[in-house]
Formats: C-alpha cells, structure tokens, sequence
C-alpha cells in the first residue's frame, strides 16, 4: 500500500467565472436564451416588440406639430415626407390642449370673455389660477394622508379641503363653504364635549340634529348676513363650463375620497349582527353592484329630471359624482369585506379579550390588518372608478372623450382621431400609474412579514 | 311591452312637466339666457371652437332666438346633448329649445310630446363607396357590408331600403361617425351610410375624396328642424317665426349687412317692412319687441348666409343648395307670408 497521497498544499488562486456565465451575456443565458423553447421565444418577442415600435416610434416623432387644420397637416407631411401615412399631426393637440385639459372652464373667471392668448389688461394672477391650485391644494391635503413622513400639522389643510376645493372651482361667497363646515365642527364638538353633561346616546342625537338644524335652516338665514357684512366671493363658474381631463380628476377625487369610507362602513354593515342594518347594506351594495354604471349615469341625467319638479336646478355634475360615488362605494365595500374575511377568528376574540368594545376593536386590531390586505383591491377599484369617468361623455358632458369629439366636428380637425385618443391615454396613464405604484409602495412598507 | 310602459312614462312625465313650465319666454326673460340644446359636436352644425364658441348652421338658429327673444346672440347656454339625452332634456325643462339636427317624424311629434316648430334642413340617407368598387348605384349593394350607426333611424331606413329591393347586406355597427370614417377607411364595410349632409362632410376629411363616390340614391327623407316641447304655443310660435324670418329674409334679400339700414331707413316693400318691425305690429303679437326679427338677422345672418357660412359649397362640408334653395330657386324653403 503506497502512503503517497496527492494533497495541494496551497490554495489555487481564484479564477474569473467563464464569459459565458457573468455580464451581460451571463444574463442573457439566464433569462433569455436558456433552452431551445425559451430562445425561440425571446426572438419572437422581439420582433413583435421590433414591429410595434417601428410604427408607433416613427408614427410620434416624424410628426407635425405646427399647422391650423388636418389638410394642413396633410400638406406638410407631404412635402416633408412625401406620404402622409405613419405620421402623426400633433397640431390638433398643441391647438386644444388647454380644452382637453379644462373644457370651457374660463381662465380668467371675472372677466368672462377673456381668453388665454387674450388675457384682461389687470390679470395678476395666471390663467387657469382656481382650478391648478386646486390640484396643487389636492396634492398637500393627501400628502399627510397618504405619507407618515411628512409633518401631521398637513392635516388641516386635508380636513379644509372638502370645503375649499368646491369654492375654488365653482365660485361664489366664501361663507357658504364656511357655513357648511361650521356644521361640522358643531356635530363634534357635541360629540365630544356632550357625553360628560348629558350621556353618549343622548348626545349623538342632539349632535346630529343640532348639525341638521344648522344646515337646513339657520345657516340659510346667517349665511346671506355674514355675505352682506363681509362680501368675499369668487366670480361663479356655472357647472356647464366644466370639462376636460378637469372634470374626470373631479369626478374621480370626490368618488375617490368619499367611496371609500362609506365603503368600510357598507362593509362593517354587511358583517353585523344587527338584522336591519345588515339587510340595508345587503341590498343597497347588491343593487348598485348589479347595475351598470352607464345605468346609473342615465338616470343622474334623465330620470331624476322627471321625478324633481319641472325647474328645479340639481346640478348636473354634483348629479353625476353622486352616483359614481355610490358605485364605486358599493364595489370598495365588497372589496373591504373581501379584507375582513381574510382575519383569522382569533384577531376579534383577541379583541375582545382585550376588553375592547366594537369601535374600539375595528379601529384598533380589525381595519388596520383588513384594509391592508386590501389595499391591491381597494386601488384597483380606485383606477377602474377614475377609468369610468369617461363615461359620462355618453350623456353630454364634455370629459376629454366628448370633447375630442366636439373637436373632430371642427371642420378643421374632421377626420382626426388617434392622436386624441393617444394624448387622453397618457393622460389618464399618468395617473392611474401613479395610483398603480404608490399602493405597490404602501404595499412593501406596511409588510409586517406574514410570508 | 317594455318599450310602451317606457314611453308610456315619458309621456305621463313629458305632459306634466310641460304643463308646469308653460310660459318658457317668461323663464327665459327672467333667467337672461336660453338654454339650447345641440349636438355634442357635428361638423357644420354645432361644435365647439377653440375658444369654447359654439359654432355651426343649427348653433345659428339657437342664437338667432336668442338675439330675438333677448336682443343678444350671445345670451345663450348650449347644453350639448346626445341622441340618447335629447328628447328628455327638452320635456324636463333642462332645455327651452332643441336644434339639434333632429328628423322631424310623428312618433317624435306626437308620441314623445315635442313640436317641430319648422324645417332648417332638408336631409335624406345617402351611401358613399370606395370608386374601386365600381358601384354606380345602391342597387347594386345586394351583399355588401354596410357601417351603420345603431339606433337611429338611418338604421331602420337601411333595412327598409334593403327589404323593398329584395337585397341582402351585411351590418358592421358603429357608434360614432368618427368611428364610421376609420372603419370604413380601414376596410371594414363596402360602403357608409348616413345622412347625405353628414357623407359630404366625412368624404371631405379624406385625403383623396376623389376615390369615393356618394351614390345618386337618396333612401329616405329627414327633415331636420328646430323643435320645442308642447304645451307653450306662445313660445313655439316665437322660435318658429324666427326661423321664419331668417327664411324670409333671405327671399326678400335683407342681409345681416343691410338690416340695419332697411330697418331705419324703410323700404318700398310692405311685406319686408312689416318683417322688420317698421309697419304693423307683429312684433308685439309675439310678445317681443318690434325689431326682434332684425336682431335675429343681424345675430348671424339671413338662412342663405348661415347655410354659406357653416355648410356651404365654400365650407369644407361643401353642401349644394338642393332641397333647401328657396321656393323660387326650386328648392323647398317657403316661408309663409309676414302679415
């Protein structure tokens, strides 16, 4: 038996990996090439991606953007590039963006006739003034909402803004807003300060209807005063005006913003123990469920006109965010149970071992986890909601859909018709993407490590 | 049955809201404006310029009422409407007046309690085909494929057209006439059919009109009018001798440029004097002042200049006369006598 045995006695240096497993073609090998299926694959991928893009690339940059009508669109192209085939006319774009933006909202509300190119001699203030900074005001009031880093103090603004936002946009006195959030501040205070005079029950009955007593019909008397003595106001936008990408950012944050509370509340409802309430919401989220939206939008636009009496002036649009709003509640309310079914038993008898009562438990251990588990719903039905406005340029408000066709009746602009459609996509992708991405972000952050 | 107990409400509806809101030109005086409805956009008759105008031959009645009724074009509220909201904002009151390229039929009339208050143009259906097809006349369409808007009554005509001839075709139903234009561009139908008026202004968004033909055959008559809903005569007068007025003018040959200078200045003429409020007292029959037939002339012109200006052979819509030349032209428009 030989005692020789082969031992190394140093280490051998490190070598590179092969070329054909690091870098670029490592990860090519890896994720793109790695079988004769998945090779064929990548190429037709990219070819369909090669034949999209050789359209649609040339289709948006060789473009024309400066001309006054589609055949001088036409003419150019022509003498540019000798076909008019392939490339887009932009013009119709740089012409009415700002009507596809905000309809026939006036940019300068005090002098009517007053338009951007053509602005009063005594502007101060930027065109389109009321309705930007209520984007921008809308932007402040989420950011507290939305993001814990940024300083709480914000929140005034978001409690200010359901007041603010309709005075800037529609107009008038200042003290009609001021009055309806007085209501408010009167339902609380009651609430909070009542129960230690006069029992919590008894208190919520006086709070609700001292705050009913302040809106029907002692703000109706104080209001004209208080306008007389101090006369603040905004020149008044009539809701006909409205339109454009505006009118479905306002439509969609007020159906938004609102669906979603009385969603969980529908929600809670359909949970509950208590026969009557859970019949009520039972059947209002499966009414509303079961009817299409395009229904509801036509009897916000004709049948409510047969039923009110003949001149009564319900406005069109609060008609309309009314009925988008119960939709899309009753959608967010199934989604938010979805959210509560998901809890194991043992969180509510946690709960209630805890001593907790029921609001308690809800606001304590129940929402946070189930409305975490539905947050991916809850947004989707968020994008869908802010999608569906489109529709109501089936019954004659100018959203960017019914005003591009307002626009191609434009003997000008007749025949024109993807580059609308193109401009209002991106449009409405700017958004719904940035709804998308925030609730991946809300998503990882509020990961707690259930997996 | 469904569609009776629907129309049944509309009527039970239409007939109390037009009794509650009867003196429209009380209300209009009051609220400082007329609400008009009209389309939410048609080449040559309404649509929205760049500056949020309203412009068009239909959008030119509405302010020709206006200037007669309130002395101002431009004291007018255009609520845009659909083929589907149109009827019930006029009965509800949303709307004292519709010109809204409507066809004047009696299920219109009398069923849905509106009142076509007179006839601004005179349409008919007509089929537009690619040269290359070389089809000289509808009847020779049997098996073709045929872009059609749903629910309106150029489908209806279509199968009517179809069955009398004893031919067949094939529907590729469209929403809008925007989407017709690309479908039928694209390939997807033999042939487009639509109002006549509506094919000559999408034949000349092509960029070579030359390649399509409009077919001679005219499938149906549709007489589009001004309409308002019953119940208020006195108002429905008011928009009917408007447009009257903006017909008449054009026969007697007062323009929006020399209104003014007839009516201050008289003519020799009777009829045109008692039009523009010089002699009689027609005006006041009306409830309106006495020269509210020369403010709706000076709003946008006599009926020949709005047909010029918004659908004419010089538009891009390019429209002949036709039908709609005056009486004496041949053509069909008559306006009874001023007296």
């Amino acid at each position: 038996m030989s005692e020789h045995k082969f031992v190394r006695t140093e280490m051998l240096p490190e070598q590179t990996p092969p070329v054909s497993e690091v870098g670029v073609i490592g990860w090519m090998r890896a994720n793109l090439f790695s079988g004769w299926f998945n090779s064929i694959l990548t190429i037709l991928s990219l070819l369909f991606i090669y034949y999209i893009l050789s359209g649609v690339v040339p289709w948006t940059f060789q473009s024309v953007w400066n001309a006054g009508s589609l055949d001088e669109c036409r003419q150019i192209m022509k003498a540019t590039w000798g076909e008019t085939h392939g490339h887009a006319c932009w013009a119709v774009i740089k012409d009415r963006w700002l009507q596809l933006l905000y309809g026939f909202y006036p940019p300068y509300p005090y002098a009517p006739g007053a338009t951007v190119g053509l602005p009063p001699s005594d502007a101060w203030l930027p065109s389109y003034f009321r309705p930007n900074l209520a984007l921008v005001l809308l932007f402040v009031a989420l950011s507290p909402v939305l993001f814990s880093n940024v300083s709480r103090k914000l929140l005034i603004v978001s409690a200010a803004y359901p007041f603010l936002m309709p005075w800037l946009m529609w107009g008038g006195s200042l003290w009609v807003p001021v009055s309806a959030a007085l209501g408010f501040v009167i339902l609380f205070a009651i609430l909070k300060y009542g129960p230690s005079v006069m029992g919590s029950l008894v208190s919520v009955i006086v709070a609700v209807l001292a705050a009913l007593a302040w809106w029907m019909v002692l703000s109706g008397y104080v209001t004209p005063v208080l306008a007389d003595l101090m006369p603040i106001g905004l020149p008044e936008v009539q809701s006909r005006q409205f339109g454009g990408f505006m009118l479905a950012v306002l439509l969609g944050v007020v159906a938004i913003g609102l669906s979603l509370p009385i969603g969980v509340v529908l929600a809670l409802g359909r949970q509950s123990d208590l026969l009557i309430v859970k019949s009520l919401c039972v059947g209002f989220i499966e009414t509303i469920r079961g009817v299409p939206l395009i229904t509801l939008l036509f009897v916000a636009s004709v049948l409510l006109n047969y039923f009110l009496p003949p001149g009564t002036d319900f406005d069109i649009i609060v008609r309309v965010m009314i009925m988008v709003t119960i939709f899309a509640s009753a959608y967010n309310a199934e989604v938010v149970r979805g959210g509560l079914a998901a809890l194991p038993k043992g969180q509510y008898e946690g709960a209630d071992s805890l001593g907790l009562n029921y609001w308690q438990a809800q606001r304590l251990i129940i929402m946070p986890q189930a409305l975490k588990i539905a947050i991916p719903g809850i947004v989707s039905t968020f994008i869908g909601v802010f999608k569906d406005t489109t529709l109501v340029s089936i019954i004659g408000l100018l959203d960017p859909i019914g005003l591009s066709q307002g626009i191609r009746s434009n003997a000008e602009w007749n025949g024109i018709y993807w580059e609308l459609f193109a401009f209002i996509a991106v449009l409405f992708f700017i958004f719904c993407f940035g709804m998308s991405r925030y609730s991946m972000w809300l998503e990882r952050k509020l990961q707690t490590g259930h997996r | 049955m469904k569609k009776s107990v629907i129309l049944g409400a509309l009527t039970v509806a239409g007939l109390s809201a037009g009794a509650a809101a009867a003196a429209t030109l009380d209300d209009v005086k009051d609220r400082g404006k007329l609400n008009c409805g009209v389309t939410t956009g048609l080449v040559g008759f309404a649509a929205p310029d760049a500056n949020g105008e309203w412009q068009g031959f239909d959008v030119g009645v509405c302010r020709a009422v206006a200037a007669a009724v309130l002395g101002d074009p431009s004291a007018v509220e255009f609520v845009p409407t659909t083929g589907k909201t149109r009827f019930t904002a006029l009965a509800s009151g949303e709307i004292d007046m519709l010109a809204r390229n409507t066809t004047w039929t009696l299920s219109r009339d009398v069923d849905l309690k509106n009142e076509f208050v007179g006839i601004n143009y005179y349409d008919g259906q007509g089929f537009m085909v690619p040269k290359a097809l070389g089809v000289s006349s509808a009847k020779e369409l049997s098996g073709a494929t045929v872009c059609i808007q749903t629910g309106t009554t150029t489908e209806l005509n279509l199968a009517d057209f179809f069955r009398a001839n004893d031919m067949e075709y094939e529907p590729v139903p469209i929403e809008t006439n925007a989407e017709g234009q690309q479908q039928y561009l694209a390939g997807a139908c033999d042939t487009y059919t639509t109002d006549a008026s509506g094919l000559a202004a999408t034949r000349a968004t092509f960029e070579n009109p030359g390649d399509h033909v409009i077919l001679p055959e005219i499938i149906s008559k549709e007489p589009l009018g001004p309409l308002v809903r019953h119940g208020d005569q006195p108002w429905g007068d008011i928009v009917r001798w408007t447009l009257n007025a903006l017909i008449a003018a054009e026969e007697f040959g007062i323009t929006s440029a020399n209104v003014e200078d007839m009516a201050s200045n008289g003519t020799d003429k009777p009829e045109v004097n008692r039009i523009l409020g010089v002699e009689g007292t027609l005006g006041e029959m009306l409830g309106l002042e006495a020269d509210w037939a020369v403010k709706a002339i000076a709003a946008g012109g006599n009926y020949g200049e709005l047909f010029e200006k918004h659908i004419g052979e010089k538009t891009p819509v390019g429209l002949a006369r036709g039908l709609n030349a005056q009486w004496k032209d041949g053509g069909l428009m008559y306006s009874p006598p001023f007296r």
